[in-house]
């Protein structure tokens, strides 16, 4: 079932290829009180076709950790390379108002240079990936939390990466979206050969997701454990052995927090 | 987030009726079952926006300032008739006016008075549009522009234009040359000023978005910022040509002269010389229906399109 790792540093550093590398990278920000440190020497491979999620509590960094591999900011030291551009997906859709659905995902295309004539059929095609057919020529407003997502998902898969980086992006969504979401995404990521890196404070839906689990401790964030989770796909959220994990990487994590109220 | 995902409490025993129905659940869930139930998620959570019939427009927007204006009229000619002011040359009567404007329709003159004007008017618009949205776009990306001139840019719009009049006169003398001076010094900034605060209330998180997309420098700007500034800008080119309007309307006021021909800032002047007070208020009602006209018919359309577009018009 699920077997737990015991560091970062145990997994396969013979291979070469890799979605993203991660070495001993840390990142501080200049606080009130000086420079604060939020990464402390994160090292961390994500294997192509690899769903990896990233868990920890509030000021683990995640959210930080996440902007660095997108390239969205640099790290103080260490280094992270990555197969290409990554891809981004927020907590909020992000999708341009501006635009319609179908043009904020031909944007993506424009911009990596696909050529005029076949951008409205990839964008339908993408569309029709995370099945919103026919939803092409809709505004961001016309459409649900969960339909934003989705179209959100589609440009972000528009950018052709090899790595899609996830930033808490159900977090918004009621829960029955969110499960369907899920699933579409387990979906999505089994067809296509995309490597995924997904920061999320949800044990479950770090579970019902990933092939391994980060836990990260907070202030700095530092990678505390790791778990392998070979539970077979497709799963569900209340699947027991979904559950079970959860309970076990709970336990960590709250004794991760409890340690930040003992001095 | 307290959800029931994250709580480990919640896996104690089952009840029978639960597992049957996960049970259930697992099996039936299919590909098509998962593609139905997204397509009921969608069609609950979707809001339909439809326009306000034409009916309803008429009687809550058209219906109400046509109440408004007529009952200036009838305050204004009760005013008149019962003698409150008795005075044609300070009060002239709503009567005494229309016979101002069917006298200048009939000479023709009336369209040229309006048509000198708005053509003054659209064209020092045009050109300060021309102006005032690369100076914005400069003084809202780079930081040592915004520094040098941002302050005194933001400060030239509480500045009236009517201050731009004599020194323009005695540089440029009488001429349209001057009338476009003073347009231009009264719109520029305001257009700038509007995209410089249109560019600085660009969500940071459509930044992020663009600069993952691969939108950045250049592209960026065309791509992201312009767009996303485009309601700010929209608010800064209406207050734009407010302001070009209105200080066209006072050049012309205070610059009279034979060869630039009548506008409606000479016309009110003309009445003020000719002691004609059924001509100021023609030339004040004129002036206020083209600035009202304008607005109505170029820059209140354009707005609302552009924030319905986005889901940003609240209907009242």
């Amino acid at each position: 079932m699920a077997t737990t790792l015991a560091k970062a540093a145990d997994s396969d550093t013979a291979a070469v290829d890799h979605a993203a590398r991660i070495e001993h990278v840390s990142k501080s920000f200049a606080g009130p009180t000086g420079q604060q440190l939020v990464l402390d020497d994160i090292t961390l491979d994500v294997a192509p076709g690899e769903f990896v999620t990233l868990l920890g509590a509030s000021g683990c960094g995640k959210s930080t950790l996440l902007n660095l591999v997108a390239g969205l900011d640099r790290p103080t030291a260490g280094s992270i390379s990555t197969d290409g551009r990554p891809a981004l997906m927020f907590q909020e859709h992000a999708l341009f108002p501006w635009l319609t659905a179908g043009k904020n995902i031909e944007l993506a295309l424009k911009l990596r240079g696909v050529p005029k004539s076949e951008r409205r059929e990839r964008a339908e095609e993408l569309l029709e990936l995370v099945r919103l057919k026919g939803a092409y020529g809709k505004r961001v407003h016309e459409l649900s939390g969960g339909m934003r997502q989705r179209v959100a998902l589609a440009r972000a898969l528009g950018q052709d990466s090899k790595l899609l980086l996830m930033d808490e992006p159900f977090a918004a969504l009621d829960a029955i979206t969110r499960d369907v979401l899920h699933d579409e995404l387990t979906r999505i990521w089994r067809e296509t050969n995309l490597s995924v890196l997904f920061v999320t404070h949800n044990v479950r839906e770090a579970v019902r997701l990933a092939q391994r689990v980060v836990l990260l401790s907070s202030r700095p964030g530092r990678v505390a454990r790791e778990w392998r989770v070979d539970i077979p796909q497709p799963r569900r959220i209340e699947d027991a052995a979904v559950a079970e994990l959860s309970v076990e990487i709970t336990e960590e994590l709250r004794g991760e927090i409890r340690r930040h109220g003992q001095h | 987030m307290a959800s029931t995902e994250t709580s480990v409490d919640k896996t104690g025993p089952v009840d029978e009726a639960e597992k049957q129905a996960r049970e259930a659940g697992r099996t039936g869930r299919d590909h098509h079952d998962l593609a139905g139930l997204e397509a009921g998620l969608d069609a609950l959570e979707t809001v339909q926006s439809s326009r306000t019939p034409l009916r309803e427009t008429l009687v809550r927007k058209v219906l109400p300032p046509v109440v408004a204006v007529a009952l200036v009229l009838v305050v204004w000619q009760a005013l008149v008739s019962f003698k409150v002011v008795d005075d044609p040359s300070k009060l002239p009567s709503p009567g005494a006016v229309w016979g101002e404007v069917t006298d200048a329709w009939l000479q023709g003159t009336l369209l040229d008075y309006i048509w000198t004007s708005v053509s003054r008017g659209l064209l020092g618009f045009l050109m300060a549009l021309a102006i005032g949205t690369p100076l914005g776009l400069i003084v809202a990306r780079v930081r040592f522009v915004r520094a040098a001139i941002g302050p005194i840019l933001s400060g030239l719009q509480s500045l009236p234009s009517v201050a731009w009049v004599p020194p323009a006169v005695i540089w440029l003398g009488l001429d349209n040359k001057m009338m476009y001076a003073v347009i231009l010094l009264g719109a520029v900034p305001s257009i700038a000023n509007g995209l410089v605060s249109g560019v600085d209330q660009v969500p940071p998180l459509f930044l992020r978005a663009g600069r993952t997309l691969g939108a950045t420098g250049l592209r960026g700007t065309w791509h992201i910022v312009m767009p996303a500034a485009l309601p700010g800008y929209l608010a800064g080119l209406k207050q734009g040509w407010a302001f070009s309007w209105r200080s066209l309307m006072a050049a012309e006021i205070i610059a009279s002269s034979p060869d630039l021909g009548v506008g409606l800032g000479q016309l009110l002047e003309n009445g003020r010389n000719t002691s004609s007070m059924s001509m100021v208020f023609l030339a004040i009602i004129l002036i206020l229906i083209v600035g009202i006209a304008i607005d109505l018919l170029i820059f209140s359309p354009l707005e609302r399109s552009v924030l319905r577009s986005r889901g940003l018009l609240v209907k009242s």
